[in-house]
């Protein structure tokens, strides 16, 4: 039977055996019953994965035992924070391994399923490897003692971020609320609307495509200060900055967009003696819908990045570029990092509300329906 | 050749003055050449054609014969660069400003993302009429094309059968007297292009409209018309007009019949003859 079992059980049970084999020779292996508890779920977990391969509900009950071992796998640092060795390593493999097994199978079992269960056993797996990637960091952070200001661990972080919240809601109104809605709104706006009038003239066209190209090849660190001249230290000149860079994107995006509908849905227009703007609205802007959501999205995380390093060139005290540069010159590297954990959150939540709207607008669309 | 009589009467159009009153286009001398970086392409050469209320044209022949850009120009999408041509006496950029035409395309060519009825709404909300006029005139022709029940459903939902008939309704709605057809139903496949053609003809026959319609089927164009225009390609213009005096009321049967089979001998005759000279 030894051919059929899949290699990481057989490596993650190796991995578990090799563990336990050196905590018992070693003598200065950390021992705590934590430890033991884990080792003991992860063996179970790993015969069940011999023992029951098949079908949803074996593989939910791997996935709950292998994490129920994460529990004291984690807990177990707290017995020798930075003196982990490699009975504690060998462990921590075991886990993974035994977390790759679980998805694995949660994976195969996703095709037997109703298409509602597999949906949400669709978003389970980014979200285990997620949790799992997190796992690991904190254990090689805290196990190994790497220090703070290379790299926090995740406890830290957290904690840092909770016990911070009025400064971080502070520098996300000041950054995002402010310099990036604002600026993103404009220089969206500016560049559909110049993408409208280029595509009514060709002598726009021809004379300010080039300007604009050569706008969009600014780089961003020398027109930031220029903007904090310009605008001044509040966000204003930061929106500036996020104005110069979603520009272009959005309107050569655009531009495509209105040529992007055939000769012939054209021609039926022109049978109809439709006028400019009647063929704009009804046929031309409808069909560059998928063009224009795609320059949104590539501008939601343009303005963020352009607007936390425009911070680094003057500002009033507060905002999260700001923050970052400060605290990163205090070796205060978790908030740093809690920072970074904001605008994460508040880019893929700019990010992912854009593919909703898009999802509705442009449901005809052959990739969407 | 074998069609004096019928080249004869194209060549005398013009006619006398009652006879301008039913007249719905008149061509003469209508030259299109267009400018290739290989040289001029002459797509229409020298094209004269008469088309009075009522009649059901079509025009036959093989590819790059001009048959396509003929009607294009009637329609005002492509401007002659010599000769004259008139639309119910106007120039066919005046027709087309007036709305006197309804265009059928070679796709169904619907919006995506408007339903049924919304694609047939579509000229009428350009038209500017009000919205009882337009669910008035998409309930009677998505009816007069069999789709009724369809309104709500997207035209990605539908056959390219029915996606076609609705296309067809678009263009009814506009409720020109004069319907352009480009090669409606070649995408389709033959029974399901039998029964369009059927219904076409029914359609016709009840409406009382004129109708001009490219095809490069023989039978089609048999079974559909009143007149046939053969013609021939490189420089592409009229070789043959031909017509067709089977009852208005068909069925399919009538492909059976020896005069039917008699029109579409003659047909081919005309259309071999047009471009004998490609094979020597």
């Amino acid at each position: 039977m030894s051919r059929s079992v899949p290699l990481t059980v057989l490596a993650g049970g190796i991995a578990l055996l090799a563990g336990l084999a050196i905590q018992i020779i070693s003598a200065d292996a950390v021992w705590s019953p934590s430890y033991g508890l884990a080792a003991a779920l992860l063996a179970g977990s790993y015969l069940l994965a011999i023992v029951w391969r098949h079908g949803a509900a074996a593989a939910f009950l791997l996935l709950a035992t292998v994490h129920l071992a994460a529990i004291p796998l984690i807990g177990h640092i707290g017995h020798g924070e930075g003196e982990m060795g490699p009975a504690y390593w060998a462990l921590l493999i075991s886990g993974w391994l035994a977390a790759w097994t679980s998805v694995t199978r949660l994976t195969a079992a996703a095709r037997a399923v109703p298409p509602s269960a597999k949906q949400a056993i669709n978003l389970l797996i980014p979200f285990v490897f997620g949790v799992w990637l997190i796992l690991i960091w904190e254990a090689v952070t805290r196990g190994a003692g790497v220090p703070q200001v290379l790299l926090p661990a995740p406890s830290a972080v957290w904690a840092k971020l909770i016990a911070s919240l009025p400064i971080l809601w502070a520098d996300f109104v000041q950054t995002f609320m402010k310099a990036v809605i604002a600026g993103y709104v404009l220089g969206c706006g500016i560049g559909f609307g110049t993408a409208i009038l280029v595509d009514r003239s060709p002598f726009l066209k021809r004379g300010l495509m080039p300007v604009g190209n050569m706008v969009s090849a600014l780089p961003i660190i020398g027109v930031a200060p220029i903007m904090v001249m310009w605008f001044g230290f509040d966000w204003q000149s930061k929106a500036a900055v996020v104005v110069i860079m979603t520009f272009f994107p959005m309107l050569v995006n655009t531009l495509e967009g209105l040529s992007a509908s055939s000769a012939m849905q054209r021609d039926l227009m022109r049978t109809y003696a439709a006028s400019y703007s009647q063929t704009l609205l009804k046929l031309r802007l409808v069909e560059a819908l998928p063009f224009i959501f795609n320059a949104l999205k590539i501008n939601s995380t343009l303005a963020l990045i352009g607007a936390i390093v425009s911070e680094f060139f003057g500002t009033p005290i507060v905002g999260m570029g700001f923050r970052i540069s400060t605290e990163v010159g205090r070796m205060n590297v978790d908030m740093v990092w809690a920072e970074i954990a904001v605008a994460a959150l508040a880019g893929s939540a700019f990010y992912g509300s854009l593919v909703l709207i898009e999802r509705t607008l442009t449901f005809w669309h052959p990739s969407n329906r | 050749m074998t069609d004096i009589q019928a080249t004869d009467a194209a060549s005398g159009a013009g006619g006398t003055a009652e006879d301008d009153a039913f007249r719905v286009i008149e061509a003469r001398e209508l030259c299109l050449t267009f400018e290739t970086n290989d040289g001029p392409v002459h797509a229409l050469s020298n094209v004269d054609l008469t088309v009075d209320r009522g009649e059901f044209v079509s025009f036959i022949g093989p590819s790059g014969c001009g048959k396509t850009t003929l009607l294009r120009v009637i329609a005002d999408l492509e401007k002659a660069t010599a000769g004259t041509i008139s639309v119910n006496g106007m120039s066919p950029e005046e027709a087309r400003r007036k709305r006197a035409y309804g265009y059928v395309f070679q796709a169904a060519a619907l919006y995506p993302w408007r339903t049924i009825a919304g694609n047939v709404a579509l000229p009428l909300e350009i038209m500017g009429l009000d919205k009882a006029e337009r669910a008035e005139r998409i309930a009677r022709n998505l009816e007069l094309v069999n789709l009724s029940g369809f309104e709500r459903k997207f035209p990605w939902q539908l056959s390219g059968g029915m996606q076609q008939r609705a296309s067809i309704a678009r263009a009814l709605a506009v409720e020109p007297d004069l319907l352009l057809m480009d090669e409606p139903f070649g995408a389709l496949d033959e029974i399901v292009r039998d029964h369009l053609n059927e219904q076409l003809n029914q359609l016709w026959d009840r409406t009382n409209k004129t109708v001009i319609f490219v095809t490069h089927s023989i039978p089609e164009a048999v079974f559909l018309s009143t007149k046939i225009v053969v013609m021939s390609p490189r420089p592409g213009r009229v070789h043959d007009v031909i017509d067709c005096n089977l009852p208005r009321e068909r069925t399919l049967d009538i492909r059976e019949t020896p005069e039917f089979l008699e029109i579409a001998h003659r047909v081919r005759d005309g259309l071999r003859a047009g471009h004998a000279y490609d094979d020597e």
